[in-house]
């Protein structure tokens, strides 16, 4: 029986697909959530998400990959939120507030106005169930330069997140870690467009990391759970979008929250219980 | 262009987004191979002078060079480390004691900063010498405020840097540590190290500090301990005078400038 209901879905071309799709972009998201929770930046996965809605509709209508006109918004509004922080007297959340909403809302008027075949329900909730070879391939390829990257960056962007002063004292060059970050942080949520949808994709950006964080006290031990959850999420949330009929993308951000929640109440060190147990023991 | 070693401060003035002057025309000059204090009230502006002279913030106006370098070329050499003040450190994050002291290696690694057996003797040599070897696999901040800065000055010994700057080293940290800090500090300097730092612990100073800078909102004044880090010049640092008032640094030099 429980059986059936993991394989029998198998049989379909299109769920097999879908299926490693969404685990691979869980494991994208689930590595770059663990830098983006440690350095505070969910609010800019938020915008970045936000801001490439109107590059998918200038990429459809002159016939680039998505991927291409999402990446270039996408990026092109983590250094607009750079420069008005930089130039203003605003703080970075209202900075970021303004500019991924003035972005979201160009391209929702783009998209009524450009005459072209996109659903604007399937950029906004995705659509792994149904996504088409091309978009397969542009999610491989900015996945994949994700990973490289972070894997080859990975003590720098750490020591990035932790102490950038240190990493400049010793003559790292931190602008261009700041800038590293953001543009695989560009490339992840392209590759999760497909999957979460643009509303969803900021949890798997950055659930997968909180929930990691508050289980573990180690980067490596943290980054491992983060995969972890992440992967359980997408592949079970695929499984029930199927069997449900529901948006894959709110099925995964749901399983991720309820591990979230789990790990809230019963992490062994931070958790809820744990705490409530300490209280009581020096209470008495 | 004078040959200058050490640190030279050059007429630095730094102002925050608030728009108030935090430090103006700030000259001085660390010389090499000595334990230089830096003494000024609460606000005064020795964690700015620390943040300019690592090139952390953008100054108004002014330079700084290090053994006679842009500050960016010297750090890009090893020359310079930083111990910050405490509060400017995240100490939620999941990294261990030992990771801490190891990142004061990697200007020294490849591209991967994968260690060698050379990083991970100093990482032990430099716990060791901070008597941080026990805590090693603690997470960063699962330590009192004394073992949190001796992980600090072990990374800045881990980077075997020429010259060290260290934002009050002793806050927070008993009297036995700071003597262990100080005879360590001691050893650095005749070994050729050259050291800048702030304190408020007055009373130590002059056991120590072979130069002073006596900083509030610009150098008042910096020479040998003994003929700078006097009562008179120390009640006008750290006492009343008109801070940011018209001519009030004028008046200030003119009394310091009789010393
Ligand atoms: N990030 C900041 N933004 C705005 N103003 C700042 C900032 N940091 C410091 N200041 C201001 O600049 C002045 C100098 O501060 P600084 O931290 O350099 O003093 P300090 O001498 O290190 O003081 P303390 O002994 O308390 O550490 C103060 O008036 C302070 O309020
Ligand atoms: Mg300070």
């Amino acid at each position: 029986m429980i059986l059936d209901w993991f394989t029998a879905p198998l049989q379909y071309g299109f769920m097999v697909k879908a299926l490693w799709v969404s685990a691979f972009v869980g494991i994208v998201c689930a590595v770059l959530s663990c830098y983006i929770t440690l350095k505070g930046w969910s609010l800019m996965g938020d915008a970045v998400s936000h801001a490439v809605v109107p590059g998918v509709v200038v990429a459809y209508a002159l016939g680039i990959p998505f991927a291409v006109g999402a990446f270039l918004f996408g990026f092109g509004a983590t250094v607009a939120i750079g420069y008005v922080k930089e130039n203003t007297r605003l703080k970075e959340d209202a900075v970021i507030g303004v500019v991924f909403t003035g972005f979201f809302a160009f391209g929702l008027v783009l998209s009524t106005k450009i005459p072209s075949n996109i659903d604007l329900f399937h950029i906004l909730f995705g659509n792994v169930l149904g996504i088409s070879q091309g978009d397969i391939i542009q999610t491989l390829i900015a996945g994949l330069i994700t990973l490289v990257v972070i894997l080859l960056r990975r003590k720098d962007l750490l020591l990035f997140c932790f102490d950038p002063n240190h990493a400049k004292a010793i003559g790292l060059n931190t602008k261009l870690m700041y800038y590293t970050l953001l543009l695989v942080l560009a490339l992840t949520t392209v590759t999760a467009l497909q999957t979460a949808g643009i509303i969803l994709v900021v949890a798997m950006l950055v659930t997968p990391g909180a929930t990691a964080y508050l289980l573990s006290d180690r980067f490596d031990r943290m980054l491992a759970i983060s995969v972890g959850t992440s992967l359980l999420s997408c592949i079970l949330g695929v499984y029930l979008s199927y069997h449900l009929d529901v948006a894959t993308g709110a099925c995964i951000v749901v399983l991720l929250t309820l591990l979230f929640v789990a790990a809230m109440i019963f992490a062994p060190k931070y958790g809820l219980l744990s705490q409530l147990r300490l209280n009581k023991l020096y209470s008495q | 262009m004078t040959q200058t070693l050490g640190i030279t401060v050059d007429n630095i003035s730094v102002t925050y987004n608030n728009a108030r002057l935090a430090l103006y025309d700030a000259s001085c000059q660390v010389q090499p191979g000595t334990i230089t204090g830096l003494v000024g009230p609460n606000g005064g502006g020795k964690s700015t002078l620390f943040k300019s002279i690592m090139g952390f913030l953008e100054p108004n106006q002014g330079r700084v060079s290090i053994d006679g370098l842009p500050i960016q070329q010297a750090q890009k050499r090893q020359l310079v480390a930083y111990v910050p003040q405490a509060d400017e450190v995240d100490w939620n994050f999941p990294v261990s004691v030992w990771d801490v002291v190891m990142m004061g290696r990697y200007g020294y690694m490849n591209l991967l900063r994968i260690p060698s057996p050379k990083d991970r003797r100093l990482v032990r040599e430099s716990l060791a010498r901070v008597g941080m070897m026990d805590f090693c696999n603690r997470q960063i901040g699962e330590l009192s405020g004394g073992q949190k800065k001796r992980a600090f000055l072990a990374r800045a010994l881990a980077q075997e840097a020429k010259i060290m700057l260290l934002d009050e080293p002793f806050t927070g940290v008993d009297v036995k540590t700071e003597k262990a800090i100080i005879d360590l500090l001691l050893q650095l300097r005749d070994a050729g190290h050259t050291i800048l730092i702030s304190t408020h612990d007055l009373a130590s100073i002059s056991t120590f500090c072979d130069r002073v800078i006596l900083l509030n909102q610009t150098i008042l004044a910096s020479g040998k301990t003994e003929e700078v880090f006097t009562e008179e010049n120390l009640a006008m640092t750290f006492g009343g005078l008109p801070i940011r008032g018209k001519g009030g640094k004028e008046e200030r030099k003119k009394v310091i400038g009789n010393r």
